[in-house]
């Protein structure tokens, strides 16, 4: 088989060589790793505009940056965080692991695929050339928060806005093609023998994730088309002078915005679930209920969106339908908690460094989870709403949800990706500086927020000045500590490390990713294997 | 080995299309902003724009001379269908996001503003003149929105529009029918009818949105009505202009001869493309002509 | 470096004793009003069950972690299924679910009754104030005002050092909202520019004043005090400084306000009709200027580049004075300079435009007075 793709490279390495192998790759393994990259370089830049956030925060007062640039750091800290690392993160991930778990030799579309990659450096640059104008003293970056709220964002917006609207268009067609790709290549591609019941749960939660992706970023795109219209050519959706309402507006973001906040939480769903049957060296419990968990979140994501909008004066009939139906998320969310501890349950188990955040995951997602059921309570969200306890909330499940899944998912399969195993200590440097320091940042945020710190502000009444501080001690520490996993990373990729990995690497891992040795080949499988 | 080894899947060599593709839309997107901060052209974006055309242009004829070279097996055909179906859903769900913009203007914004459910007070207080009919012909602050002086009408050009559209979709068919039996004659005759239909409508849309402009002041700043009419008819227009182009690459392609009985996936997509246009175009005259 | 002495000594107050925490609130308020007690209680009870279940939950995966390792021995079992137990798993969080969805209906429906008021008063938010107005409604009080914050200092990093940080920092206005107390009082939200949300905890009321549309909410205070929130949705620049105070009186003590407040309004007018002074002006002007303008022209008249524009040297407000008193009056349309023409009384206008053209050395010399504003009317 490889004579075949001999035919079409002129190097018998198969791999191209130079910077085109980047810029013009069809291989899922290097468009993969150029995801990872990418958002491990948001994560950075997100994280020191939080880091901005923070220290302005650190005490009362004024001291570091103006009311103005404070809303900005909001703004691209939230926009840069959601879309440009963990759904960039998750993209890479799958691009990695999908083809090689179902036994594919790529992706199914692969120049569509490096196309989706390369539209992000083109989204985020615009994003991030106007921050550093507003930085350079030439006009405001995005000010109005992630969600964009009209007439904030249309009638108030600043003029980058009309190039932020662009920038999110961008970033649409990326996501839309990456899962179309996703999508093609789940049902196209696998082995023979891999039944849709056989897959692995991380390819499962990605092809609904994709679906989810499919179904809403074009809403996301529309929305965003109507705000370019209403600034520029007159329409009147979101100004109710000409007949239209500013709360149409949040109804379009919303019905996008809830399915994305599963988008970023399905693939590290799927993640542990790869991970807790291997390090407890026993199947997973549940197998084909936490399918159907994962579908049941994705169809509820679809009716609950107004959650978000309780204050905004709906008829109360409204508010009833969208507490009720958000509180039926916890069922089949509280499925799969219960089969990772069952999975763990008199298994044999071992607590390396993708353990350990899996672990973390499940007690600190669960807490963020909980949270969420809180706010979902409509007479309690009155005075929850567009407070700290709502960050707190998010950040329990974004940060130690989705983004541990996604270093408990690296530190898992980097082994994998380069033939070496990463140094455990370090590792489990990593996850103990950040489970300590993540909760010293995002705990005390219940509690400013209880007692009625309200968000988005960068300066604060003296009674919310201990937990700020305390926050913000955490959030340099937590941002720090992730110094160490670059290192690591960077460590394992160019070889440092002593261990070189097995085929296997874990003792307890099954699947067909394991059967390729380690470093997988350049073409995953070329033959397709058999699945039993 | 050669190319007669059907049953690998094809991954294509390292391609600069990606990139083009990404420095295209970027620049396009940028002119387009810079277009409209200034009120005039600025150059960018024609510059994207011709990027955009050769980029097009050069991506697809990669494909086509692959795909003639015989290198796609099956699967790589199912990929492609998946591909394009699923594509064809988030064109959906982008109209969906108008269409919902339109009925949650017509029956909770409209309603509301005149007074319905818990908005009492503001019908009372804000808009007291504002009356909750459908098209919106006074808007609640008529001196900053001017609205329209009647409604489109559904049973003039729009209802001869429904018929072209229609039958455009009968005669790719017939095309189509005519491709799969390898008659290449009235594959290229039913299609360049399609082609003509397509056109057709497109000229009378534009007649439409002439008289609109010029005679009923229904334009894109005249309040709801018209926002939700020309965003949605424009929309529309767009993709038939879209879909009558790549039927004529069709066309050009039939003409040449590039299908074959069994293997003529571009030519299938194009036609699903356009019934989709044609079912959306369904939906338009119903909800936004008709009703 | 004294918030980190703080921390610490917080820390160590929380080791020593749970007493002295009561000084640094950790939960939500119960409040005054129904609505806040219903809240408080719904939220109480909801977090206690997730606490209950997280024991639960977090304690059998504990006991797990600690007793079927590997390192201990353990050998994996290899059950991987059971449907009874999906079942039950499904079936017990259901029922919870239930349990709390009964109470928390009951005192939805109860927040959004607003039948039976007995006063209305209407609150519009403004980039960055409150504007309430009592002229609505069953009982109009020809009474309306703004009501900003007190520190127009805090709102710039060169100035936020010399405002005294006390009890209230951040949470003063200069007028109060005044209410009677247990009265049915019906709120009336709206807004001027873009979306606000009125936020009172110990009400338990949060609504958000959208433009173009009313929200309604009530409330029905027992205890006279003075009561304290924030606005509560992202609106721009000064977003965390538009505080909200109210005031609730006896009935009596508010009858006497609506008195006061009336008899005010008629000196207001006597004093637009004399013609005013130069320098009576410019110290009117300085003070309306402060609460009205300073906040996106910024206390120096430089205003923020690329946002607000300067008005110090700048071409309206150095140019033709009816311009100027043109673009303050009507503002600019599409853009978040407001008109003030509805906002200011005619002194006022005449005061801050006056104030404008000679502030700052722009020194133009002339002044508008408030017969000058009467004629735009
Ligand atoms: C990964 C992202 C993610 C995830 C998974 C969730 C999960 C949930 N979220 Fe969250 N949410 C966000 C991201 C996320 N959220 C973000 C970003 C915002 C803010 C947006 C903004 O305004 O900027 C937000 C805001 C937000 C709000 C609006 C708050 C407000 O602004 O006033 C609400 C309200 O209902 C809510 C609810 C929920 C619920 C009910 C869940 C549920 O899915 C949680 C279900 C899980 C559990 C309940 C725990 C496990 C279950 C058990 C152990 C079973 C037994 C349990 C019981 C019976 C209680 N979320
Ligand atoms: C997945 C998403 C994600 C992630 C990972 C994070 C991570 C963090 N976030 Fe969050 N956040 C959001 C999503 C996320 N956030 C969203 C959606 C909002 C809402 C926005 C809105 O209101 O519109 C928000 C809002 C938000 C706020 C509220 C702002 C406000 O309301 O005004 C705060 C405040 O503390 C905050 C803090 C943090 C911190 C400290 C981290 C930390 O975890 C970050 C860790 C830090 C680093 C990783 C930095 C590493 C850098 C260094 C160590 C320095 C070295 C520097 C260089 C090499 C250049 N975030
Ligand atoms: C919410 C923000 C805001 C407030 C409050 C505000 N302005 Fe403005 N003002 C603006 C903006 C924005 C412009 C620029 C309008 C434009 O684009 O032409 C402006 C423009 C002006 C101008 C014209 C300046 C020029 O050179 O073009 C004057 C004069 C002015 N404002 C006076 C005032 C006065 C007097 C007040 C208070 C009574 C005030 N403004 C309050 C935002 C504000
Ligand atoms: Cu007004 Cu925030
Ligand atoms: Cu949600």
């Amino acid at each position: 088989m490889s004579a075949v793709i001999e035919e079409h490279h002129d190097h018998h390495d198969h791999k191209p060589t130079g910077i085109g192998r980047w810029l013009f790759s069809t291989n899922h393994k290097d468009i993969g790793t150029m995801y990872l990259w990418f958002s491990f370089l948001m994560f950075f830049i997100g994280g020191t505009l939080a880091l901005v956030i923070r220290a302005e925060l650190f005490e009362p007062g004024l001291q570091f940056v103006e009311p103005e640039f404070f809303n900005q750091m909001t703004t691209l800290h939230g926009l840069i965080m959601v879309f440009g690392v963990i759904m960039p993160a998750f993209v890479g991930l799958a691009n990695w692991m999908v083809p090689m778990m179902i036994g594919a030799p790529d992706m199914a579309l692969p120049r569509m695929n490096n196309w989706s990659f390369w539209l992000l450096p083109g989204a985020f640059g615009i994003l991030i050339a106007s921050l550093i104008m507003s930085i350079m003293g030439m006009g405001s970056a995005p000010n109005f928060g992630w969600t964009f709220y009209a007439p904030l964002s249309t009638t108030y917006g600043p003029a980058s806005t009309d190039y932020f609207i662009f920038s999110v268009h961008l970033m649409g067609i990326s996501s839309i093609m990456g899962s179309i790709n996703i999508i093609a290549t789940i049902m196209n591609m696998r082995a023979p023998g891999m039944t849709y019941m056989k897959m692995p749960i991380f390819v499962w939660t990605w092809f609904i994730t994709a679906y989810l992706l499919i179904a809403v970023m074009p809403v996301l795109a529309g929305a965003v088309t109507m705000m370019l219209t209403d600034r520029n050519f007159g329409t009147s959706f979101f100004n109710a002078a000409g007949g239209g309402d500013p709360v149409m507006f949040q109804h379009i973001f919303w019905f996008f915005g809830h399915p994305e906040v599963y988008i970023m939480i399905l693939p590290s769903f799927g993640i542990i679930s790869e991970i807790v049957p291997t390090f407890a060296r026993k199947k997973i419990f549940g197998y084909s209920s936490m399918v159907y968990a994962t579908a049941s979140i994705a169809f509820l994501s679809f009716i609950v969106w107004a959650h978000h909008m309780f204050t905004t004066g709906m008829p109360v009939a409204g508010e009833l339908f969208f507490m009720y139906a958000t509180m039926l998320i916890a069922v089949p969310t509280g499925v799969k908690v219960f089969n990772w501890v069952s999975t763990m349950w008199k298994g044999s188990m071992t607590f390396e460094t993708p353990m350990l955040f899996a672990i973390a995951f499940i007690f600190l997602f669960t807490i963020g989870g909980f949270t969420g059921l809180m706010l979902c309570i409509t007479p309690a969200d009155f005075q929850y709403h567009d407070t700290y306890f709502v960050v707190a909330h998010f950040h329990y499940v974004l940060v130690t949800g989705a983004a541990f899944g996604i270093m408990a998912g690296v530190y898992f399969w980097l082994p994998k990706w380069t033939g070496n195993m990463y140094d455990e200590t370090l590792g489990k440097w990593h996850f103990w500086t950040s489970v300590i320091s993540v909760n010293v940042l995002f705990f005390p945020m219940h509690f400013v927020g209880l007692a009625g710190m309200p968000r988005r502000i960068p300066d604060y009444s003296l009674q919310f000045a201990e937990f700020n501080a305390m926050a913000s001690v955490g959030a340099f520490a937590f941002g720090f500590c992730q110094l160490i996993f670059l290192y690591n990373v960077i460590k394992t990729a160019r070889g440092k490390t002593s261990v070189k990995a097995t085929g296997q690497v874990w003792e307890g891992a099954h699947g067909l990713e394991w059967t390729l040795p380690s470093p997988a080949p350049f073409h995953s499988f070329t033959t397709p294997p058999q699945v039993k | 080995m050669s190319t007669s080894n059907h049953d690998e899947y094809y991954i294509p060599e390292p391609s600069k299309w990606p990139l083009v593709g990404t420095i295209a839309l970027t620049t396009t997107v940028i002119g387009a902003v810079n277009t409209i901060h200034a009120g005039e052209l600025s150059m960018i974006l024609p510059v994207g724009l011709l990027l955009v055309a050769y980029l097009f242009f050069g991506w697809f004829s990669a494909v086509i001379d692959e795909s003639m070279a015989g290198q796609y097996n099956a699967q790589v055909d199912r990929s492609f269908r998946i591909g394009m179906l699923w594509f064809i859903f988030s064109e959906v769900m982008f109209f969906a996001a108008f269409f919902g913009a339109l009925f949650y203007a017509r029956v909770f914004a409209m309603e509301w503003l005149g007074g319905a459910s818990n908005n009492a007070s503001t019908h009372e207080y804000l808009w007291p003149a504002f009356e909750a009919v459908w098209p919106v012909l006074t808007n609640p602050d008529n001196s900053l929105f001017v609205a329209p002086e009647e409604k489109m009408g559904a049973w003039g050009l729009p209802a001869w529009n429904t018929a072209v559209l229609l039958t455009s979709s009968v005669t790719v068919t017939i095309a189509h029918h005519a491709l799969r039996a390898g008659h290449r004659k009235p594959l290229i005759i039913w299609l360049a009818a399609t082609v003509a239909l397509g056109v057709i409508f497109l000229i009378l849309q534009v007649e439409e949105y002439a008289h609109a402009y010029s005679e009923m002041g229904l334009t894109l700043d005249s309040g709801i009505y018209g926002s939700t009419f020309f965003m949605l008819t424009g929309f529309h227009g767009f993709h038939v202009t879209m879909g009558t182009t790549m039927l004529l690459v069709m066309l050009i392609r039939s003409m040449k001869g590039h299908f074959t009985a069994d293997k003529h996936f571009a030519f299938e997509a194009v036609a699903w493309y356009w019934h989709f246009v044609d079912v959306v175009w369904l939906g338009l005259f119903i909800f936004v002509y008709w009703l | 470096m004294i918030a980190a002495m703080r921390v610490a000594g917080l820390l160590g107050l929380m080791l020593l004793s749970g007493e002295s925490l009561a000084d640094y609130q950790l939960n939500m308020v119960p409040g005054v009003t129904e609505f806040s007690q219903g809240a408080y209680e719904i939220h109480t009870m909801v977090m206690w069950i997730c606490v209950v279940i997280g024991i639960v939950v977090f304690g059998a995966m504990i006991y797990s972690i600690i007793n079927h390792r590997k390192s201990k021995g353990a050998v994996a079992a290899d059950f991987h299924e059971s449907t009874t137990l999906e079942i039950i798993w499904t079936i017990i969080p259901f029922v919870i679910l239930i349990v709390m969805a009964i109470p928390a209906t009951k005192v939805l429906l109860a927040m959004e009754d607003v039948s039976g008021t007995e006063m209305s008063v209407k609150v519009t938010g403004y980039q960055w104030k409150w504007h309430y107005d009592y002229n609505v409604g069953e009982k109009a009080e020809e009474i309306s005002f703004f009501s900003n914050i007190t520190t127009p200092d805090s709102l710039s990093i060169a100035t936020s050092g010399n405002v005294v940080k006390g009890d209230n920092y951040l949470t003063d206005v200069d007028n109060r909202m005044i209410i009677p107390t247990d009265t049915k009082v019906r709120l009336l939200f709206t807004s001027n520019d873009v979306i606000h949300a009125w936020w009172l905890p110990q009400f338990g009321v949060k609504k958000d004043a959208i433009p173009g549309f009313i929200n309604e909410s009530w409330i029905s205070v027992p205890e006279p005090g003075i009561y304290r929130g924030k606005c509560a949705e992202l609106c721009g620049t000064n977003h965390g400084f538009m505080p909200i105070v109210v005031e609730a009186l006896s009935k009596e003590d508010y009858a006497a306000w609506v008195d006061g407040q009336k008899s005010a309004a008629a000196e207001v007018a006597a004093s637009a009709s004399k013609t005013w002074s130069k320098a009576d002006l410019m110290a009117k002007g300085e003070q309306v200027y402060a609460t009205f303008c300073a906040g996106c022209h910024q206390a120096n008249g430089e205003g923020l580049p690329n946002v607000f524009p300067g008005l110090k040297g700048s071409a309206v407000a150095t140019g033709d004075i009816s311009k100027h008193l043109d673009v303050v009056f009507n503002g600019v349309a599409g853009t978040a300079m407001q008109a003030f023409g509805g906002q200011l009384n005619d002194v006022d206008m005449a005061a801050v435009v006056t104030y404008e053209r000679n502030a700052w050395g722009n020194d133009v010399g002339d002044m508008a007075q408030p017969s000058d504003v009467k004629a735009m009317r």
